[in-house]
């Protein structure tokens, strides 16, 4: 019976002691995150070619997206291969070169697709698929 | 699969603003759509079914040995040797033949047949594989998802399957992990008014065994040959209406 | 006459916990043998351009199968009135549902795109049998849950022989469904036949039932229980016609394909030189699987518990191994473009592929098994599957 007595009171203790060290933990986290958190800088990335986007900044944003969808059905069903929203033109544009002249693969860190989408936390699954340079028949001279 | 390298600006300031060698790439490519209008379709327009690309094989001009088509096509589509040749992929194969009986040799290449009723189209459970209005028969790899059934359905074995991470693929072939793909019958250069890689390759070695055209244009050197000669499709007991079709097999 | 206090769950012991962390593990092993797989890619499986269906398949197909036949136990309580088998319904049902998941999932996990889940349940070619089966298979976890719920609650138990009848239905179509898979390829000489539709479907009745028998005798072992002997006896005489059965579809398939003399190559390599598939078609599926079985199975003289645990276990190997000689043997065969000639090229037309399973494979098949087993354990704890019998209490 004592020892029942004991096992109880060792039990709550236990369970007290615990919610103690979890809140510690929780607390400590949440803190450092929003710290971490208040750290995140905006994308940077190598500026484009050219004057301006084939559509507006802040459409672009919201829906480039929607435009690689919508064309990629075009071009794959139906042979529609206008350039304004093929991806290759994206990436004719917003390529960057590294110091020996050659391309650098555009979702590569710190480069155009990668800046925005790490800051999105979006992940993006072209490049297993589509180059991420120009090939070099294609290239445009910078 | 874009493959039109113009940027997305118009295409007046593109011809202005380029100063170096890709200018005359660009300043042709417009200058050949403006000529042959008449014939081909623009690149803003859809493909149609009053269209039906094709391929003539002359067996009789195939050489054993000779394997132009197929490196030919590796190139175009950077189709990759990675030293694991029953899993890599082959869009276009060079296949030899001894018939049993009289010892006669034959060779051949054999790449996806472009059929009227594809099998692979058929089974295909999200619509990937289809059948372009154009006759010419894709995988669009944003909807694969690797089942593979459409390998199985294939008589002709034309399909491969990516088995590993790719780098370095073509602007105007995409291809990677884990999707199904086959001979495209170079989709990105038949859309710029230009005949498929292996068909190119043929006539550069010589030997001009593949004729490529428009099966529905009666004026086509193809359909000419098709409607002059003897042709037959391979397993027509099948009845799937082939585009490729071969002479003197 | 049924009664719910007739069930119960199962409470736990040694032994329960015993065999779900066996399953665990092999669950375990078979999500690591997938991640591998699709990180890595399938190159680093036994699978290649000329055999793109392996061994993930075989377990795939063979699940799905007996998960169709498994629900036969309690398809012949509720549809043909038979009350001596009620006592196995519900755990047949769950049975049903448990291998379903199982298969389904060494299914998607073997995908080149498995993150591409989404896209097959919202993109569909219903020309393609595969999307019919999509819609078939989930189709059927729905009717079997309906169908549990008819048998569970009491006010809904006169309903349970319209809904049983439904998912008796249900079932005969999803496995047509799925031997048409192969049946529906016309390139494929080992698989073009009509004949695979019904054979599925026996194949379906002789595993399911030999799976229901093999784990529903576990869970009695794990209770320190023992099944009703009089309904072990009946389950012991169909399995034994089921095999038959399965026997003469697989004779009626072979005798048709040997008439036909543009087969007899195949035949000829199944059959005769085939090598390690005439081995085991031979001697595992024919042998092993199917006559000794029907021996134990249907002979008076081999009544006892321990020769029926046995049949069963050997009628498990022979399905599997039909399936993998099946799927397997007829991908290796090569496709017959040129007749009369003999081919050679650089894409292994002409000559007997090569496939040897990898390891990632077959933990991933076995997976699918464990990943079954686990949830009939889950399932058998939290809800009165299992009949009062078998959890060795008294019975009044």
């Amino acid at each position: 019976m004592i020892w029942g007595d004991l096992i109880e009171r060792g039990c709550k203790w236990l369970s007290c002691a615990m919610r103690v060290v979890v809140m510690t933990i929780a607390l400590s986290l949440g803190t450092s995150v929003m710290e971490a958190y208040a750290e995140v800088s905006q994308p940077v990335f190598p500026s484009a070619r050219g004057e301006q986007c084939v559509e507006p900044v802040d459409i672009m944003r919201r829906d480039h997206f929607e435009f690689l969808k919508h064309q990629r059905d075009k071009t794959v069903r139906e042979g529609i291969r206008t350039p304004r929203h093929s991806l290759a033109g994206c990436i004719d544009c917003h390529v960057d070169k590294d110091a020996q002249g050659r391309f650098v693969p555009v979702n590569a860190k710190g480069q155009f697709c990668q800046s925005c989408h790490v800051y999105a936390a979006v992940k993006i699954d072209c490049f297993s698929c589509h180059a991420a340079r120009p090939s070099e028949r294609v290239s445009q001279s910078p | 699969m874009d493959m039109k390298n113009s940027s997305p600006a118009s295409p007046r300031r593109t011809f202005f603003t380029q100063a170096s060698a890709g200018v005359a790439l660009l300043a042709l490519a417009p200058g050949v759509r403006l000529v042959d209008l008449a014939l081909a379709r623009a690149q803003d327009e859809p493909a149609s079914a009053a269209q039906r690309w094709g391929l003539l094989v002359d067996v009789d001009r195939c050489v054993s040995g000779c394997d132009a088509c197929v490196s030919a096509c590796n190139t175009e589509h950077g189709l990759g040797d990675s030293e694991r040749p029953q899993t890599d992929a082959q869009w276009i194969r060079k296949v030899d033949l001894v018939d049993h009986n009289t010892g006669h040799q034959l060779s051949l290449p054999l790449m996806c047949q472009h059929c009227e009723e594809p099998p692979c189209v058929d089974v295909c459970p999200t619509g990937a594989s289809f059948r372009r209005a154009d006759g010419i028969v894709l995988v669009d790899k944003h909807t694969c998802i690797g089942c593979r059934y459409c390998m199985m359905a294939c008589p002709y074995k034309a399909r491969s399957f990516i088995h590993e991470d790719l780098t370095g693929q073509k602007t105007h072939a995409p291809r990677g992990k884990g999707v199904v793909e086959s001979c495209t019958l170079c989709v990105h250069r038949v859309d710029r008014d230009e005949s498929p890689a292996c068909v190119e390759a043929c006539t550069d070695a010589g030997r001009e065994a593949l004729v490529f055209g428009d099966i529905n244009d009666r004026n086509d050197p193809l359909a000419t040959q098709l409607a002059e000669t003897t042709t037959r499709e391979l397993r027509a007991d099948l009845k799937l209406n082939t585009a490729v079709r071969y002479r003197g097999l | 006459m049924m009664k719910s206090a007739y069930f119960q769950s199962v409470s736990s012991s040694r032994g329960y916990w015993l065999i779900s962390a066996i399953a665990g593990v092999i669950t375990l092993a078979g999500l690591i043998g997938a991640e591998h797989m699709e990180s890595a890619g399938h190159w680093v499986t036994g699978m290649s351009n000329q055999v793109v269906w392996g061994v993930p398949h075989v377990f795939a197909i063979f699940l799905i199968v007996a998960a169709s036949g498994a629900l036969n136990t309690a398809s012949i309580a509720s549809v043909f009135a038979r009350d001596d088998y009620k006592p196995l319904a519900r755990l047949s049902a769950l049975l049903a549902i448990a291998l379903l998941s199982g298969g389904l999932a060494v299914l998607v996990l073997d995908l080149g795109r498995p993150d591409r889940l989404i896209v097959a349940m919202t993109h569909y070619n219903f020309k393609s049998i595969f999307a019919w089966n999509i819609f078939l298979y989930i189709g059927f976890m729905f009717i079997v849950g309906i169908y549990l719920w008819m048998m569970f609650e009491p006010r809904m138990n006169r309903f349970t022989a319209r809904v049983g009848t439904a998912a008796f239905i249900w079932r005969l179509v999803l496995t047509t469904g799925t031997g048409s898979i192969f049946g529906f390829l016309v390139a494929r000489e080992a698989f073009d036949s009509a004949v695979m539709a019904p054979l599925f479907i026996v194949m379906s009745l002789s595993f399911g039932t030999a799976l229901t028998l093999l784990i529903g005798m576990l869970i009695f072992w794990i209770n320190g229980a023992t099944m009703d002997p009089a309904l072990a006896q009946k389950l012991r005489r169909l399995l034994g016609f089921f095999v038959i059965g399965v026997a003469y579809l697989v004779a009626v398939d072979h005798l048709t394909k040997l008439y036909v003399t543009g087969h007899h190559q195949l035949e000829q390599f199944v059959l005769v030189d085939g090598g390690i598939y005439t081995l085991l078609f031979w001697g595992v599926q024919i042998l092993l699987g199917t006559v000794v079985p029907a021996i134990l199975l249907l002979l008076p003289r081999f009544c006892q518990r321990g020769y029926l645990i046995a049949a069963a276990l050997l009628v498990v190997v022979g399905a599997l191994t039909q399936v993998y000689v099946l799927i397997i043997g007829g991908q290796v065969f090569p496709l017959e473009l040129f007749p009369g000639y003999s081919v050679t090229s650089t894409f292994y037309d002409g000559v007997i592929a090569d496939y040897t399973p990898s390891l990632a494979e077959l933990a991933l098949g076995m997976g699918g098994m464990g990943l079954a087993v686990l949830v009939t354990l889950i399932g058998i704890r939290i809800l009165p599957f299992v009949p009062v019998q078998m959890t060795g209490e008294n019975q009044d």
